[in-house]
Parts: structure tokens; sequence; C-alpha cells
């Protein structure tokens, strides 16, 4: 037996009885977030790319019930009513068949948001399975699906989609296609380099060893975290694609008349330009300007609201 | 570095090759033989011009044709216009297509960098957010909007320069300017970006603490490392603004390039389209090229070889 030391025993003050405050120090104070819901709370703050998101969604609206709105048809021509100026009966005016621009303008709205969603669409399916493949997969598979990325990437876009088209022929369909056989790569690229770096965490080891399967791993893994790169470049892809299509209009590739897009607008609207019809081309580029602006203001907004390293 | 530049090489000709291949195919692709609208023609007359065209020889020779003619810079006959040859066309177009483009690009690339590199000198100020909302502005606008508000309002409202055509350097100033507001603007938030991850850096902090004036730290410093990734976009940015000539030549009444690719376009002139697209191509991957062992030199992280599994 030792004796007892004074200076060995602990004095039972020492001990205190756990108060509230030291309960409230562990509880977690803030509702816990999900990465959607917190990238949602950050772009609400972001003014600019809110505006784009509601001018985009009243363009949407616009672009499905204008057209139904409007009194008149897309393609009626009324010779009465030559190039007149914007007034009550014509909003936006008319065009050198009479037809009316405001209506025109919406139905071009639908052309332009239809071809630009559905070549990110495409792009999204395309770039997924193959980004996803090549990243996952690792190795020689990947080192040979890198090397026809890195072929067709330095391809000249425009002229194959210009070749395309002159082949194919000028209608929507072609114009998709067009855009999406060269539009893919860089999603892809996106993909690829997203899941290269998720595969190797922690998680996905984790899963692995409870026995998950690849396309389990694909599915429930690593697209979900891949989702904010690619959400973004989505954004992007649209503003860029309607821009295509209105380039290709406007070098006669595009939509023919009497149907309507912005870029068909703006190119029959060239020769009048001169003369003081001045609507004949505001309208349709005011609207390109204006679309292209609220992509690219989300697309930023939405950049920085989904990088998990701003998170504020 | 040989052997980096040796793939690289490599991949070059191999891209060459695709599109030459990709435009024979596609441009055989189409049914019907060039000289179908010419109803009046008998069929001897037909044959004799297939085969003046050399379009009765079997596929692979008309493709080995078709490559050796690539090769030589032999683009032959347009079908369109009898007189003249692509290769004249080339000639003719090519130059002032060309010195738009390279004007346009000079530019882009100058009042990119400086814009951009004021914005983040000035992070959050007013230089700042004006020349972002510049670069927005300047993204969204397409360039053929953009060309005819200028000749609108520049030439015919105020008058002070030529609506159009291509003889004088005041011809030159508004089709460079609607060509290369976009890719000004994008060169300008590119710099900018890289230009505030870069100010941020260790070195920065020690050549301001040994007393560097502020314009020799980002002259000598900050810029050799934040031009980086304008460098590296230069010849996709090229390539966009060679394309984009077409939109604004036809605009301007410029007689280059465009001018003719979009008339082969319209009147499906074969030879022109195949000739131009292939000659574009090949120019543009070359010069893409060009940039990449550009890069390889400028940077001296890049160890020229690359691990493995990188893009």
């Amino acid at each position: 037996m030792v004796a007892k030391d004074p200076r060995l025993t602990v004095p039972d003050e020492w001990f205190k009885k756990k108060t509230d405050d030291g309960d409230q120090a562990e509880a977690v104070v803030r509702p816990s977030l999900s990465y959607w819901k917190d990238a949602w709370r950050r772009l609400r703050k972001n003014k600019l790319a809110m505006s784009g998101l509601v001018f985009l969604i009243l363009l949407t609206f616009m672009a499905i019930f204008g057209p139904i709105l409007s009194p008149y048809e897309v393609t009626a021509t009324d010779l009465r009513s030559q190039n007149l100026a914007p007034s009550a009966a014509h909003w936006f005016g008319t065009d050198e068949m009479g037809r009316d621009v405001f209506t025109r303008t919406w139905y071009g709205a639908r052309i332009s948001l239809f071809v630009g969603v559905m070549a990110a669409l495409i792009d999204f399916f395309i770039g997924i399975i193959y980004g996803g493949v090549s990243g996952y997969k690792g190795g020689r598979t990947d080192s040979i699906m890198m090397r026809v990325i890195e072929i067709l990437y330095g391809l000249p876009h425009l002229l194959v989609v210009i070749l395309l088209m002159v082949v194919m022929g000028p209608s929507l369909t072609t114009i998709i296609v067009a855009l999406t056989i060269t539009g893919w790569v860089g999603m892809a690229r996106i993909v690829r380099g997203q899941v290269l770096q998720i595969k190797n965490y922690e998680f996905v080891t984790a899963s692995k060893s409870f026995g998950a399967q690849t396309p389990r791993i694909i599915r429930k893994n690593l697209l979900p975290n891949t989702m904010g790169p690619i959400i973004v470049q989505m954004t992007l892809t649209v503003p860029s694609a309607i821009f295509a299509e209105a380039f290709l209009s406007f070098l006669g590739l595009g939509i023919q008349a009497p149907h309507a897009s912005w870029g068909v607008m703006a190119n029959d609207a060239l020769p009048v330009i001169l003369s003081g019809d001045w609507w004949r081309l505001f309208f349709p580029a005011f609207f390109i300007s204006i679309t292209m602006f609220a992509f690219n203001v989300l697309g930023d907004g939405m950049q920085d609201a989904l990088d998990p390293k701003l998170r504020g | 570095m040989p052997l980096y530049i040796l793939k690289r090489f490599i991949m070059m000709i191999v891209t060459i090759l695709i599109i030459a291949t990709l435009t024979f195919v596609l441009m055989r692709a189409i049914p019907g033989s060039p000289f179908d609208e010419e109803r009046t023609s008998n069929p001897t007359i037909q044959a004799n011009l297939e085969k003046f065209y050399k379009l009765d020889q079997p596929m692979p020779i008309q493709y080995l044709n078709y490559l050796k003619s690539i090769v030589t810079f032999d683009y032959g006959p347009s079908i369109k216009k009898p007189n003249e040859s692509v290769n004249t066309l080339l000639s003719r177009g090519f130059p002032i297509s060309f010195e738009l483009g390279i004007a346009t690009m000079i530019v882009a690339v100058l009042s990119g960098i400086v814009l951009g590199t004021f914005a983040a000198l000035r992070h959050n100020g007013i230089i700042d957010y004006g020349a972002m909302t510049f670069a927005v502005i300047g993204i969204s606008i397409p360039n053929f909007v953009l060309a005819t508000l200028l000749i609108q309002q520049v030439a015919v409202n105020w008058g002070w320069l030529p609506p159009a055509t291509w003889s004088s350097p005041k011809h030159m100033i508004l089709p460079v300017i609607a060509l290369a507001t976009g890719p000004t603007a994008i060169i300008a938030r590119l710099t900018r970006a890289s230009m505030l991850e870069v100010l941020t850096q260790d070195y920065i902090k020690m050549a301001r603490a040994k007393g560097l004036t502020p314009f020799r730290i980002v002259a000598r410093h900050a810029l050799r490392n934040a031009l980086m990734p304008v460098v590296t976009i230069m010849g996709t940015m090229l390539a966009g603004i060679l394309t984009g000539t077409f939109v604004i030549e036809k605009i301007f009444a410029i007689p280059g390039m465009g001018k003719y690719f979009v008339e082969s376009i319209n009147n499906r002139d074969y030879p022109v389209i195949m000739g131009s697209t292939v000659f574009y191509s090949a120019f543009l991957v070359f010069m893409l090229f060009v940039v990449d062992i550009l890069y390889g030199f400028l940077d001296p992280r890049i160890k020229l070889h690359k691990k493995e599994g990188e893009v």
C-alpha cells in the first residue's frame, strides 16, 4: 500500500455537473443543408443570375404561349400591311411580307430555345456515357478514348457543322444533329475529369467494399457528385447552340423561310436596315442578345453556387 | 521535347486526314451529280463533264487523287465558275480574310489582356465592374448584330467611317471592332480570373516586399504566369474568328474567302466547298499545333511529356 499523497488526490470541487451550456456547444445549431439546397441558397443571393433565371422563365412562357395569344399566324402574309412600324395592332411591326414580327419573335424563341436545350441534352447524354466510361475504366480504354477526343477537339467545329448542313440540307433536325456531332466532346472531357477525381475517394471504396456493382456505383456515387460542373456546362452550351443556329441561319443554312428563327429574322432584316425599318432587326437581335446574356450570367452564377470551395 | 513535337505533329496529320476523308465522304454522299441541274445537257456532255472533273473513275482512285490534290495544294476547277479554279479563289480571297482575322486577333488579344489586367488590379472596383459588364455584354451580342448596329450608327447615321468594302485602313475599323468584341470579352474574363489567382501567390508578395514598382511586378512577374490560359485558348479562338469572318465579310461586302465560301454554299459548288473547308481546317489545325508548341516553350512547368491518364 502506498501512502495517500495529498497531491495526488483530486479534490471534489473539480468535478462539476455538466450544465446545459455544455450540451448546447455540442448541438448542431444550423439546420443541415443538402448540396442542392445550399447551392440554391447561394444562387438566390446572386441578383444578376436570378434576373437571368427570371427572364428565361418569362421567355419560355412567351415562347410557348406567345404565338397562341397573338391574333396573327406566324407565316400568314398580309400584303396590305407591309413594313409597318410598331403600333397598337402590330406591337413589333411587320416585315416585307406583312407578317407580324411580334408573333414571329416568340415563334423564333421557340426554335432557338428548342435548338439550345436539345443540343445541351444530347451533349449531356453522350458526354456522360463517353466521359463516364473513359474516366471510370481508366488505363488503355481511357487513353484510346482520349486520343479520339483529342482529335475531335482539334476539328474546327463551325466548319464541320457548315459541311454537315450543306450535305444534310437545312432543317431543324439537321441543325441539332450537326451541333451535337461536334458538341459532345467538351461535355465528355468534363465528365471524365470529374469521374477520374472522384472514383478514388473513400466513399466509393466504401461502397465497393459493401459489394456494390459498377452500375450502382456510377449511378449512386459518381453521377450525383459530378453534377455541378455538368449543369454549368449545360447552361453554357445552350447559348452557344443558340448562337450557332443564328449563325447558320444567317449564312442561309438554318431554318428556311417562311419559318422563323431569330437568326433568319435578323438575316432577312439586313437589306432593309438602311431604309430605316429598325424594328425588323432590333427585336430578333435584342432577344438573341438578352437570351445569351441571361444564360451566361446564370451559368456564371451557378458555377459559383455549385462550387463547394466557395461555400460561405 | 522533340518527342513531344513529333507526337503533336502526328496528331496534326491525323486530324487533317480525318477532315479530308470526312469532307470527301460527305460530298460523295450527296445523291446525284453536281451537273444534274443542267437539264438541257445530253448524256454525252454529262459524261464528258464527269470525265473532265474525274468523277467517272472508281471511288478509291478518286479518293487518292483527292488526297494528292490536298498535299500539292491543287484543288481543281470550280464547277459553277468554269474559268476559275479553287486555287485562284483561295489566293484572291484568303489574304483578305487572313488580314481581317489577324487584325482582329491582335486587337482582341491586346485589349482583352489590358482590360482583364486592370480589372484584376482594381478587384471589385469601378474599373472591374465596368470591364466585366462590357465582357458579359460582349459575349452576349452576336457579331453579326454588332456589325449591323455599327454600320447603321457609325457609318450611316454619323458618317464617320465607310460602311463597306475593303480598300483602306479606315475600312478595316468597323469590321475589326465587330469581329473582335466577342474574343476581347472572353480574353478579358480569362485574364482577370487567372490574374486574380496569380496576385495572391507568395512570389508576388515577395516582389512587393523587395520594393519593386507595381508596374514592374505586374508586367514582369504576374502577367507572365497569368497569360498561360490565354495562350491555351488562342488556337481555338483563331478558329472562331476565321469562321466569324464569313459572316462579317458578307455584311461588310468584303471580298474575302468568306464571300466565295458562302456563294459556293448557296450554289452548291462542291469543289469550292471541299477545297476551302480542307484548306481552312488544315490552316487552323496547323495554328493549333503552333500554339501547342509555343505553350510548351512558354510554360516551364510543362515537362512536355504528359503524365499517365492526363488529357
